[in-house]
């Protein structure tokens, strides 16, 4: 039954041609707009012939998008290490008290707005990329501390029994069972913070941060809608690639799962 | 080889384990028996440590346990339980070396080991090896955690409830498959189980707990034919006490010559309380008794089962 249902999910993701699978066809996309996109000028000249200038040019869209991905990875880096310290301290004996605290941190970490982060950090340490990162950092942390937290709750009492009981000691426990048993809800939750960063990062120059936001910041506030297309087309298109991306690495993780 | 002494352990003012001394000798098939709550499963997870007593002593192969360290003693004492606790993101060659990995061993010595646990637990290797757990049924499953447990050939053996999520057939096969492994490598074997049956068919002691104590430990001949208590003939069922009494012994001990007999023979291996279910099925008072190896042996007859001691000595 399970070996069936699994060939049932398993088969069509491993029989489907190449061609049909999107991952490789977004990601010729985001390259090809982001290496490209000085060509396109005549198309947006065309489409908004009112512009002088229909070509966002203060920098180049490799280096906007380079540097967008340096804030997100480096930020999410930061929201993974500490969120992942955080759930797993919470959900061993000694820390199990600190569990509610930690919840209610994180929770207010996700309910101020990144926007009053940013507001709040750039007259502290100045504008750039510092308060950015941290603003992200804070941002992203709440679904990896959730999925760390969700994850090792979700590994069966009998598998941590049989650990112990078997002579794996806490460590070996936490390393050989429960974080690979953790690592597919685990992996959800940082899915979710980095697209969700991906996006939040558009917002980070608003303090002086390079990123993909700066041609939809600049062109919103001087009324130039080619400008906010082009940085917005790069920033869709590089989630869904990260979201395809995550997608086939939860899939080839969970392949010992039962499925149904 | 284990020996508890004055054992005690409350949680929040109540006794779970309440005074208990006993000592479990080398090669002894001990099952501890008791309804849900009587204390023995936490018993049991003392002597590996994942419960902590809070008085008396308990000794391992001569030292005080609390002087061992968890880990180190837990690697000497085979452990498996009920879900079997199998780790789902290993396939079955990896569960059953957990041990022998972390012991250190060459990774060809701790293969022929798996290799030769799979076969021990009648499970075809190539087969099996690379599967996922969630691809082998709940016997299979079974077999594979006391294969694990048996990996580093450890000293004792602890089993708590073991067979308890498996239907009738698969727990009867197992059942054979654990005396099977205790008669060939006379390991030391403690197991929980609440299941008369089974206690009476593998114990070489039972051991029946009630509230933290227990009531009474012996063979189970001695549970049956002299029970300390109330309780005791209670437990086992006052009702079927001669009929587990016959369940205990096999036919080989009071065969008579060969006889005329009707219907089919029946096979040497059948215990008393089979054969007598076999009459009443066939509404005869004899049964003809062949070997394994299909040679007439002799004849039972109804009047030795009921009227002679179950070893063949007049009653």
């Amino acid at each position: 039954m399970a070996a069936m249902a699994e060939a049932g999910i398993a088969a069509p993701a491993r029989l489907r041609p190449w061609w049909r699978d999107p991952l490789p066809w977004a990601a010729a996309a985001l390259a090809a707009l982001v290496l490209g996109m000085a060509r396109l000028e005549p198309l947006f000249a065309a489409l908004f012939p009112a512009l002088d200038r229909p070509l966002y040019a203060q920098s180049t869209f490799l280096a906007l998008f380079v540097s967008h991905v340096v804030l997100v990875a480096l930020s999410s880096a930061v929201s993974l290490a500490v969120g992942l310290a955080a759930g797993i301290f919470v959900t061993r004996p000694a820390g199990r008290e600190f569990r509610p605290l930690v919840d209610t941190l994180v929770a207010i970490g996700q309910t101020v707005p990144p926007v009053a982060v940013l507001a709040i950090a750039a007259p502290l340490i100045g504008f750039g990329a510092a308060p950015a990162l941290i603003a992200l950092a804070l941002y992203g942390l709440l679904p990896i501390v959730r999925g760390t937290v969700a994850g090792l709750e979700s590994v069966p009492a009998e598998v941590l029994d049989a650990a112990s009981g078997l002579g794996l000691s806490a460590w070996q426990r936490l390393w050989h069972a429960e974080l690979p048993l953790a690592l597919p809800v685990l992996l959800a939750g940082v899915r979710t913070s980095v697209i969700v960063n991906i996006g939040t990062a558009t917002v980070a120059s608003t303090v002086g941060a390079s990123t993909l936001g700066s041609p939809i910041i600049v062109g919103l506030s001087g009324y130039n809608t080619a400008y906010v297309i082009q940085g917005a087309l790069v920033v869709g298109l590089l989630a869904i690639v990260t979201d395809l991306a995550f997608e086939r690495a939860g899939r080839r993780l969970g392949r010992w799962r039962q499925v149904g | 080889m284990i020996r508890l002494d004055s054992i005690g352990k409350s949680y929040g003012g109540v006794q779970a384990v309440d005074g208990v001394s006993l000592h479990i000798a080398r090669g002894e098939f001990v099952l501890l028996i008791g309804a849900s709550g009587s204390g023995k499963s936490t018993l049991l997870k003392m002597i590996n440590r994942l419960v902590e007593f809070d008085r008396g002593t308990l000794t391992f192969d001569g030292a005080d346990i609390r002087t061992l360290k968890p880990e180190d003693l837990r690697r000497r004492l085979g452990y498996a339980i009920q879900s079997t606790g199998l780790f789902p993101h290993w396939t079955v060659a990896r569960n059953i070396a957990t041990v022998p990995r972390l012991l250190g061993w060459p990774a060809a010595r701790t293969a022929a080991r798996v290799d030769e646990l799979l076969t021990l637990l009648n499970l075809d290797p190539a087969t099996y090896r690379g599967r996922w757990p969630h691809q082998l049924s709940g016997g299979q499953q079974q077999r594979v955690g006391v294969a694990r447990a048996l990996a580093a050939d450890p000293e004792v053996l602890l089993m708590d409830e073991p067979f308890g999520a498996l239907d009738p057939p698969g727990r009867a096969a197992m059942q054979a498959e654990m005396a099977r492994i205790h008669q060939s490598t006379g390991k030391t074997i403690v197991m929980v189980t609440h299941d008369i049956d089974e206690a009476l068919r593998l114990a070489t002691r039972i051991v029946l707990m009630d509230r933290g104590r227990i009531v009474q430990a012996g063979t189970p001949a001695q549970l049956l034919e002299q029970p300390a208590s109330e309780f005791v003939s209670d437990f086992f069922g006052r009702g079927e006490i001669g009929l587990k009494r016959l369940g205990l012994h096999g036919v080989a001990g009071i065969l008579r010559g060969v006889e005329e007999t009707e219907g089919p023979p029946v096979s040497a291996s059948l215990t008393q309380r089979e054969a007598l279910s076999m009459m009443l099925l066939r509404r005869t008072d004899r049964l003809a008794v062949v070997g394994d190896d299909g040679r007439l042996l002799g004849t039972v007859l109804l009047r030795d089962l009921v009227l002679r001691g179950p070893d063949g000595r007049d009653g």
